[in-house]
């Protein structure tokens, strides 16, 4: 039925999964002693760099988001400015969900906010680019049943996946095994970039394997 | 048989605690101890073996040393001075031990590897098991037959400096003492500075035989650094400077003709690569020992010290100081320290070694005449009878020397079999009692999880087959089989087995109770596989139909995902951070779910869907009359907002009770607010909170009490408040006395006045609503004032700074049940399981851990003169499961509130039974395939005992809900 959107979803979430693996192995050529566990952060941000740079033009260039209306200046930039509040606020939202999960308050406050930032280019800007600065529309597809279309669908299981992904990540770390992965918030930021990954791979999988059984609302 | 569920529920968890003391009974080695409770007296010395008259003297053989001096270095490991780094580590002892007048040896200690329990091993002889540890939390002072207590009897005069385990073990024993804390594991360098201060003066004087030096220094660096430190090496030469000091001025004390001095170096455990010990690795396991004296010969060179158990040296310096040796002792002579005595001195050694062996194995062996050991012994004894006799009658041929090393061989091998017999006895696992125990519990596992969807239907009722399966012929097949086999493995069984040595009547009727289990099993799960999975009526389960919600699938997963964890023992010692990360998932599940409501039903509004418009005034209706006019909130519209921050409220709060005590093992060192508050220049900061508390826990738990008990509530919280301020932990406004400190028995006994009181009040509320009036809301209040005379009892034990778990606890419990059980319209189970996650992670938030040592013991002083078993047990018991009980209770209160109660609380009931039995039958497993794991005595039988316990009390919960459901049951025809 979608068999157009699907393919095009498959091809652009594999040059996301790319955009991922480049922001791992660009800079390991590039830095001189460059590695995921000991300069952890370089890492973390280069791909969030990287996701965002790689989901904006995706989305930018298949025009996913809903069309706008209007199309004055005035409208485009207070469209970005909120979008930029959103993910300020998103990276704040999940700074302080990791705080109450148990990360100390102020000594690895750097850690936190990366992972919190990490979290958000994973998750809350595939939101803004597909569905916009919008919080109904966020409510909305993140209710039971919300789902209207492919991209939403797979909105859903790649958040899903990465948040759960960053959620088993921290369960090694009471483990005594000493294990440089064990140090905050390397298991975490590497079980949601698994966890990204597996959404990325997983979502237009099952919807081409229940391609005969979705229906959409129609809005 | 149709029972109720609840009964069901209670009738497995029952028996399932039954099974579980059955599992614990073999579990646990019972320590040996010879039945006399007195000490060896000089007196019961047997006397010399002499064929013939006896006229031999009955005496102990003369002393060897006059004085000994035991410097005893904590976590001293056995390559800091035999390895290679020996020589650069401590180059003084390594040279005495390669030219030096010395014997050294590698010494096995037994786990666990800890302080305490070595100490104990090294005074009395005997292995402590892991069960007398528990056994002798509430007193501290070691009363069993010690080195220490013989020496004191004996008028030596003993001096202590050094770890204050000693002076807890030992208060009256010493001269003059001097005990240094462990409790600051930074610092490395005052704890032994503190020991060292006193040798210079000590060893210039000459009234003392005795010295005993315990330093700390090191184990603290191993703690801190681990081994391989560079720590390590200015401390053990530090350790090496003190040692050729003491060496030095002993050497200058020897006196011509009189008896000579020993030195004895020694380590209570080891150290592992980590740098911790408890365990059994061979790095915590071997420690050195080293004897130095002139009375040996002179080394030549290095030899490979041969190894020796730690407890060896207990009957060596019992021998070598002329004194009894402690009758629980297992140790064996070291020969090499008495071979320049004469033959015969050193035969009399070992046949007092021997026959103190002989008769603590006659003590705990029923069948210690087949003993290969003691055979030997009784040879060896009549042989050196009639060697002495020769002796005596002034015969020096050949021929005796001969027979000499004759006796003196078959004595080392009856010495060395009966060692060995005895320690085995410690270390052996009673298989058939575990197995017998396990296999209990899960034959009522398997029968609750079967019955789950008759447990959860609607009628909440089980039908249990008993009269067919009682009836049956596999049912008798079955008896005849088990009673078979239990008297095939009763009869080839070789050790001593409790089992088997309960009477014939017991067995029988657990023989019996497992077959009746077995079939009703079978024909429940045929009944259950007749009938098609699919059409099986709706039930309101966990698993209620194919749609499950993330709350469903959390509450799943989170259960069976924390009983899998249970088999990692980091997860174990750090249990509670499984629980605190488990319930901070289900707030923000709940979270969602409330968002999800409310912004649903503002869509609703918007559009057309007229049902759901319809229902939202009758849900604000209900809340104006409820809650709101309850917490003193009158506008309807703001019962939306609470309902939103409700879950952010209670994250907050776990998020700060989680700062309040550190606890587990991993991060149990870190600084909390625990410690902040406790310390003295934040008295005043404690003494506000705590008033603050009280205050808020009176505002939370009045609002549904009669009058009376109100009044009651607050003058016990009063009462609480005062009790605290006169054990000196908080400030009194009004009360500048200050130093006088008393035990504040008064003030609690005032407290318990009002508990019985309140608790009284209820209970006649609760029978009243039972057999006279039937009013609902009378039982209710009932319920609830019991409720409440919990909270003031835990109040009162709960220590100062604890109080605003207490706080918190009641104010998530209002909000919630308020707020989103009520509203959102959880059923029976999902509350209950909500609920035992919220009293998992109270429990730890309290600065509970999965090790003994963080049971609060001094809570069972509260109100009591001196100690007392019965009430210091409860009260202990009480306060250290008083979050999973407050919750219990909580839900009981919350579930017989609810409309269709009988039912619900019937679920509630079953759901906590089978919450427990869970992980309770997966850890039985558990640690009978880890019983050989290197950590099951430090890490996982602590927590054995903790899930037995923990079985013991919901048992007792799912009674009172039984007893609950049965009047409101009973009440309604």
């Amino acid at each position: 039925m979608w068999d157009q959107e699907i393919r095009q979803m498959a091809s652009s979430h594999a040059i996301m999964a790319s955009g991922v693996f480049m922001a791992t192995v660009v800079p390991a050529v590039l830095v001189p002693g460059f590695s995921v566990y000991g300069t952890h952060l370089l890492w973390l941000y280069s791909v969030a760099g990287a996701v965002a740079v790689v989901n904006i033009t995706l989305f930018w260039l298949l025009g996913v988001s809903s069309p706008t209306k209007k199309h004055t200046i005035t409208y485009k930039v207070s469209r970005l400015v909120r979008s930029c509040l959103y993910l300020l606020l998103s990276c704040l939202f999940f700074h302080t969900v990791v705080i109450l999960y148990g990360a100390p308050l102020l000594e690895t406050a750097l850690e936190t906010f990366s992972l919190a930032v990490l979290l958000t280019s994973l998750t809350t800007l595939r939101c803004v680019c597909v569905l916009g600065p919008n919080v109904q529309a966020w409510i909305r597809v993140f209710s039971r049943h919300g789902a209207m279309s492919v991209w939403d669908t797979s909105l859903q299981m790649v958040v899903g996946c990465s948040v759960v992904g960053a959620w088993l990540g921290a369960f090694p770390i009471p483990l005594d095994w000493d294990r440089p992965w064990q140090v905050w918030p390397v298991s975490c930021s590497l079980g949601a970039v698994i966890g990204y990954l597996t959404g990325l791979v997983a979502a237009p999988a099952w919807i081409h394997w229940h391609r005969k059984h979705l229906t959409y609302k129609i809005k | 048989m149709r029972i109720r569920s609840s009964v069901f529920a209670c009738f497995c968890l029952i028996l399932e605690v039954l099974g579980i003391a059955l599992f614990l009974r073999g579990f646990f080695p019972v320590p040996i101890k010879s039945s006399f409770s007195s000490k060896s007296k000089l007196s019961d010395v047997p006397p010399e073996p002499f064929t013939g008259r006896s006229l031999n003297s009955s005496k102990v053989p003369d002393a060897l040393f006059k004085r000994v001096v035991i410097v005893l270095i904590d976590a001293l490991r056995e390559d800091f001075v035999f390895g290679p780094n020996g020589r650069k580590y401590m180059p003084y002892i390594r040279h005495l031990v390669e030219r030096g007048s010395t014997h050294s040896f590698v010494a096995k200690a037994r786990p666990p590897t800890v302080t305490m329990p070595r100490i104990k091993a090294l005074t009395t002889g005997s292995i402590p098991g892991f069960i007398d540890v528990v056994m002798n939390l509430n007193s501290p002072v070691l009363l069993e037959d010690n080195l220490i207590w013989q020496a004191k009897t004996a008028g030596k005069r003993m001096v202590f400096y050094g770890d204050d385990t000693w002076v807890k073990l030992f208060p009256k024993h010493f001269m003059e003492y001097d005990g240094t804390t462990s409790f600051f594991v930074s610092d490395y360098t005052e704890v032994d500075n503190n020991v060292t201060r006193h040798l210079d003066s000590t060893l210039k004087r000459d009234d003392w035989d005795i010295l005993i030096l315990h330093y700390l220094g090191l184990d603290h660096i191993g703690h801190i650094s681990g081994p391989h430190s560079s720590l390590i090496q200015p401390k053990l030469m530090e350790m090496d400077d003190i040692l050729k000091k003491i060496h030095g001025s002993l050497i200058l004390k020897e006196a011509e003709g009189a008896l000579p001095y020993l030195l004895v170096l020694c380590g209570d455990h080891g150290m592992s690569e980590t740098g911790s010990h408890g365990g059994s690795s061979e790095h915590e396991v071997n420690t050195p020992l080293v004897l130095i004296s002139p009375a040996f010969k002179k080394k030549v060179g290095m030899e490979k010290p041969s190894t020796v158990e730690q407890v060896d040296l207990t009957p060596t310096l019992a021998l070598g100081l002329g004194l009894p040796i402690s009758q629980n002792s297992v140790g064996r002579l070291i020969q090499p320290v008495v071979e320049e005595a004469s033959l015969r001195d050193q035969l009399r050694f070992l046949h007092l070694n021997g026959h103190q062996l002989s008769y603590l194995l006659k003590d705990s062996m029923p069948a210690y005449e087949k003993e290969e050991g003691y055979e030997q012994f009784r040879v060896a004894e009549k042989s050196h009878g009639n060697w002495v006799k020769l002796v005596v009658e002034g015969n020096t041929s050949e021929v005796l020397a001969n027979m000499g090393k004759k006796v003196f061989k078959q004595y080392l091998e009856a010495l060395r079999a009966m060692s060995a017999a005895l320690s085995k006895q410690l270390g052996k696992y009673d298989m058939y009692s575990m197995v017998v125990g396990m296999v209990l519990v899960f034959q009522l596992l398997l029968l609750m999880l079967l019955a789950m969807p008759e447990a959860l239907s609607s009628a909440s009722e089980v039908d249990l087959p008993v009269s067919s399966a009682l009836l049956s012929l596999p049912f008798y097949l079955l008896c005849l089989l088990l009673s078979s086999v239990h008297v095939l493995v009763c009869t080839s069984a070789e050790s001593s087995c409790y089992f088997c040595s309960l009477s014939w009547g017991l067995v029988f009727g657990a023989v019996a109770l497992s077959s009746a289990l077995l079939c009703i099993l079978v024909s429940m799960a045929a009944r259950r596989g007749a009938k098609p999975p699919g059409k099986s009526p709706s039930h309101g389960g966990v698993s209620g139909g194919w749609s499950l919600s993330e709350l469903d699938v959390l509450l799943l997963v989170g259960t069976a995902g924390h009983t899998l964890s249970l088999s990692a023992s980091s997860f174990v010692e750090e249990e509670h951070q499984v629980w605190y990360f488990l319930l901070n998932t289900l707030c923000l599940v709940v979270f969602q779910d409330v968002c999800r409501k409310y912004f649903r039903e503002r869509r609703a509004n918007i559009g057309s869907f007229e049902d759901e418009a319809y229902l939202l005034p009758s849900n604000e209706g209900d809340a104006v009359a409820s809650p709101l006019a309850d917490l003193g909130v009158t506008d309807a519209g703001s019962e939306k907002w609470l309902a939103l921050a409700t879950p952010p409220l209670t994250l907050a709060c776990c998020r700060l009770l989680r700062s309040l005590n550190q606890t587990g093992v991993q991060w149990a060192h870190l600084p909390d607010l625990g410690h902040w508050l406790n310390s003295l220049e934040h008295k005043m900061v404690l003494s506000l909170f705590a008033a603050l508390s009280l205050a808020l826990i009176y505002f939370l738990v009045q609002r549904r009490c009669s009058w009376v008990s109100k009044i009651a509530l607050a003058l016990g919280l009063l009462g609480v408040y005062s009790y605290r301020a006169a054990v000196g932990n908080v400030v009194f406004p009004w009360h500048h006395g200050g130093g006088n400190m008393s035990k504040g028995t008064v003030e609690a006994r005032f407290v318990y006045v009002f508990v019985l009181g309140i608790l009284f009040t209820g209970s006649k509320d609760l029978l009243r609503s039972q057999v006279i009036t039937a009013d609902a809301r009378l039982k209710s209040r009932g319920l609830w004032e019991i409720y409440s005379g919990v909270v003031l009892l835990v109040a009162l034990l709960f220590r100062a700074h604890n109080l605003p778990v207490l706080c918190c606890c009641l104010l998530v419990q209002t909000l919630m049940a308020q707020f989103i059980w009520k509203k959102l319209h959880y059923d029976a189970a999902q509350t209950t399981i909500m609920h035992y996650w919220f009293g998992q992670a109270f429990f730890y938030f309290q600065g509970n851990s999965n090790s003994i040592a963080t049971v609060d013991i001094s809570v069972g002083f509260v109100g009591l003169e001196s100690y007392v078993e019965a009430p210091a047990f409860f009260l202990t018991a009480l306060s250290t499961y008083a979050g999973p009980l407050l919750w219990a209770a909580h839900l009981v209160c919350y579930l017989s509130s609810e409309k269709r109660s009988s039912v619900a609380v019937g679920h509630g009931c079953y759901c906590l039974a089978l919450l427990r039995s869970v992980p309770a039958a997966a850890y039985v497993v558990l640690v009978t395939a880890l019983r050989y794991h290197l950590f099951i005595w430090s890490v996982f039988s602590p927590k054995l005992l903790y899930e037995s316990m923990h079985t013991l009390l919901t048992a007792a919960i799912c009674l009172f809900f039984t007893t609950m459901e049965q009047s409101r049951s009973s009440s309604r025809p």
